[in-house]
């Protein structure tokens, strides 16, 4: 059993180290690029979202290098993702690739369903499974503190580019870890790289929120890599969501009945009060949040024909009238190209640096 | 006396039966919006969302024609779940909001939760609730709930025997000649289809070909049900599983010649359900997807019929 599964952000280099750890053979998703896309799209259906074509192309890839499995998460609706991997399956079965899927089905009512699928993934002792998850999170967080960081340098960067070198530098470096020990190594060089990044501290730059999707906000493929396109214009990202944070909330909290998100869902209820699916929800929610605390404005991604963000959009038109605030939806789809979100987001910049010069008086 | 608008959408082509009676027992006039009109979808183009699919951009449509009209209460239910495991588009779920966060000036909103989670027992405290808010008490609610649910099943009834539901509600004439051409089994949202200015008078012109016609409607809900079984994982919505076991059951009584899929531009849930349809029928029969939007002309909806219709005729020829 050789498996494969899909590629999204910084996150495949942990769980890769997961799988591993329990024992199996794994073909690590290779990078996301235009070929994977193109060929994504060709076998999905033409309204899929762009998550779908992306983990199709993924999936395909990951077929030709010789995986056989396919580990993906399920859902119960009524976002499209939780049925993904069974369409994937479908339409791989039918082009002839009989791969076996396992798909992790959230631990709502049904938790002998999701040890069953786990318990195909396990060929070690328990203690060692313990372990091998523990060494895994601990990556993960890594991984989500670097990209945290790597936001807060970008903008202050006194040469351009130089915090996304020493970003690829530390995500080299954290891949090659190969025990906690190793770990905790290249936590302290990573720390180092990062210290050594020259910043510009009395920098005050502008702030922007991003909300989306997950996989959308996640992969920056996936989004024209706004993140880093942000940064760069001299932007402060800062992101709802990250991987480990979003794991404990909807699988380790949702599981013990823990209501996770509160304020977000407590603040979009006046404007929307059901769950539409998705991210729909706590997009409304933080987009509130976000102007509370001072930032300057909000990019909501969402991919084209995703259900839930398109209320969501809906939506966050009001909710930026309301407040006066800035919020810039972006779709996203396989003809989404870097250079027309730079476009669109130098826009987007100009238009807040001229709101808060007015506001305050003073040129950013 | 009291007037109550509902748009003649979405919902409307499967439960206006349902609440006409229930909020004339209620001693309320019902006012419908008129079937969609030219004014009325691109008054809905003009002011929706932009990404929105085409049922969407027609419910702003309807309820700025019923607010025009001047309705004292607008009716526009939050359909959240009517069957177990499964809910609506979330655009329906999130739909009430939507309408409120993009239409000034509107009737106040009735819009009661449908989510029937203990099925008729919910509805009739649904309907409880929904007469005592509108200050006519819950027994009286409970009342027009159980003469309403008559008025539905003889719908239903009428369903199961044949008719479309455009032919149920009374949109369409009920064709008298017996129709000898191919059988086409005809799936998606019954406010496309059934909805004759924005499916192009789709079931006309297939009248007119002789084609007859078998809607996810007609099927029995208990073999529905039964066919359900058979999918390792089920979609999550509701029209959508509708399509997918229909077709499933008229392709297992080998009833039609050709299916098509009839679906709304950037359509979410349809993507899945497409794909679905289209593998069951592989190698059985021919299959094609009619796409509509505010841009569909009649024209090209013929040239795709005519050619699938040509199609099936020919196939059955030459066996």
């Amino acid at each position: 059993m050789k498996i494969t599964f899909p590629r999204m952000g910084t996150s495949y280099i942990a769980i890769a180290d997961l799988f591993r750890g329990l024992g199996n053979e794994v073909i690590s998703p290779p990078p996301i690029t235009k070929r994977t896309l193109d060929l994504g799209t060709r076998y999905s259906p033409e309204f899929a979202c762009l998550p779908f074509k992306i983990l199709m192309g993924t999936y395909l890839e990951g077929i030709a290098r010789g995986a056989d499995t396919i580990v993906s998460s399920g859902g119960v609706g009524p976002c499209r993702a939780g049925f993904y991997m069974e369409m994937h399956r479908r339409i791989l079965w039918d082009l002839g690739y009989e791969v076996q899927t396992i798909t992790l089905e959230p631990p709502k009512g049904h938790l002998s369903d999701l040890v069953q699928q786990l318990r195909r993934l396990i060929h070690v002792p328990l203690s060692q499974v313990w372990d091998a998850v523990r060494f895994a999170w601990k990556k993960l967080e890594l991984l989500d503190i670097i990209e945290e960081r790597a936001y807060y340098l970008r903008p202050r960067e006194l040469v351009r580019g130089s915090t996304t070198r020493a970003f690829r530098k530390c995500l080299s470096i954290v891949r090659g870890a190969k025990d906690p020990e190793e770990l905790a190594e290249a936590k302290s060089q990573v720390e180092e790289i990062l210290a050594s990044v020259p910043i510009n501290p009395e920098a005050v730059p502008l702030k922007v929120g991003l909300v989306g999707e997950i996989y959308v906000v996640l992969e920056p493929f996936a989004n024209g890599e706004v993140a880093e396109t942000l940064g760069e214009l001299g932007v402060e990202v800062h992101r709802s969501i990250y991987l480990t944070k979003w794991t404990r909330e909807n699988a380790f909290l949702d599981f013990f009945r823990i209501p996770a998100d509160r304020d977000a869902k407590r603040l979009a209820r006046p404007y929307l009060d059901e769950m539409i699916g998705g991210h729909g929800i706590i997009n409304v929610g933080e987009t509130v949040i976000y102007s509370r605390n001072g930032f300057d404005g909000v990019i909501h991604l969402a991919p084209f024909t995703c259900i839930p963000e398109i209320v969501a959009k809906g939506i966050l038109t009001k909710v930026s009238a309301d407040l006066e605030f800035p919020v810039m939806t972006l779709y996203l789809d396989e003809h989404t190209g870097k250079e027309g979100v730079r476009t669109r987001l130098e826009a987007f910049v100009d238009l807040i640096g001229k709101k808060r010069e007015k506001e305050q008086g003073v040129a950013w | 006396m009291m007037r109550i608008g509902i748009p003649s959408t979405l919902a409307y082509y499967e439960y206006f039966p349902f609440w006409d009676v229930f909020f004339r027992e209620l001693g309320f006039e019902v006012v419908s919006s008129p079937i969609t009109t030219k004014a009325i979808l691109d008054w809905g183009v003009k002011h929706t969302v932009s990404d929105a699919c085409v049922p969407i951009k027609l419910v702003h449509g309807h309820v700025r024609y019923l607010a025009e009209e001047g309705v004292d209460l607008l009716f526009l239910p939050r359909m959240v779940r009517v069957a177990p495991k499964e809910t609506f588009c979330p655009k329906f779920l999130g739909l009430p909001d939507l309408i409120q966060a993009s239409i000034n000036n509107l009737p106040p909103l009735l819009s009661p939760r449908i989510f029937l989670r203990y099925g008729r027992m919910s509805l009739f405290r649904i309907c409880g609730q929904t007469a005592n808010s509108l200050g006519v008490g819950p027994l009286k609610g409970l009342r027009a709930c159980a003469k309403a649910l008559d008025a539905w099943h003889a719908f239903l009834r009428s369903l199961r025997e044949g008719m479309t539901v455009a032919e149920a509600l009374g949109i369409r004439e009920r064709t008298r000649e017996a129709l000898r051409g191919p059988r086409l089994a005809l799936l998606g949202y019954p406010y496309l289809i059934n909805d004759p200015f924005i499916s192009a008078n789709l079931l006309a012109l297939l009248e007119e070909r002789g084609v007859q016609v078998f809607t996810a409607e007609m099927v029995p809900s208990g073999d529905l049900k039964r066919l359900s079984r058979r999918m390792r994982k089920n979609l999550f919505w509701h029209y959508s599983n509708r399509a997918v076991w229909a077709a499933m059951y008229y392709l297992d009584k080998e009833m039609v010649d050709g299916v098509i899929h009839v679906t709304a531009f950037g359509c979410g849930p349809d993507a899945m359900t497409g794909k679905l349809v289209e593998l069951e029928a592989k190698g059985k029969v021919p299959f094609t997807t009619l796409s509509l939007d505010e841009h569909t002309g009649q024209e090209g909806i013929i040239t795709r019929i005519d050619a699938f219709v040509d199609m099936l005729v020919r196939k059955k020829a030459i066996a």
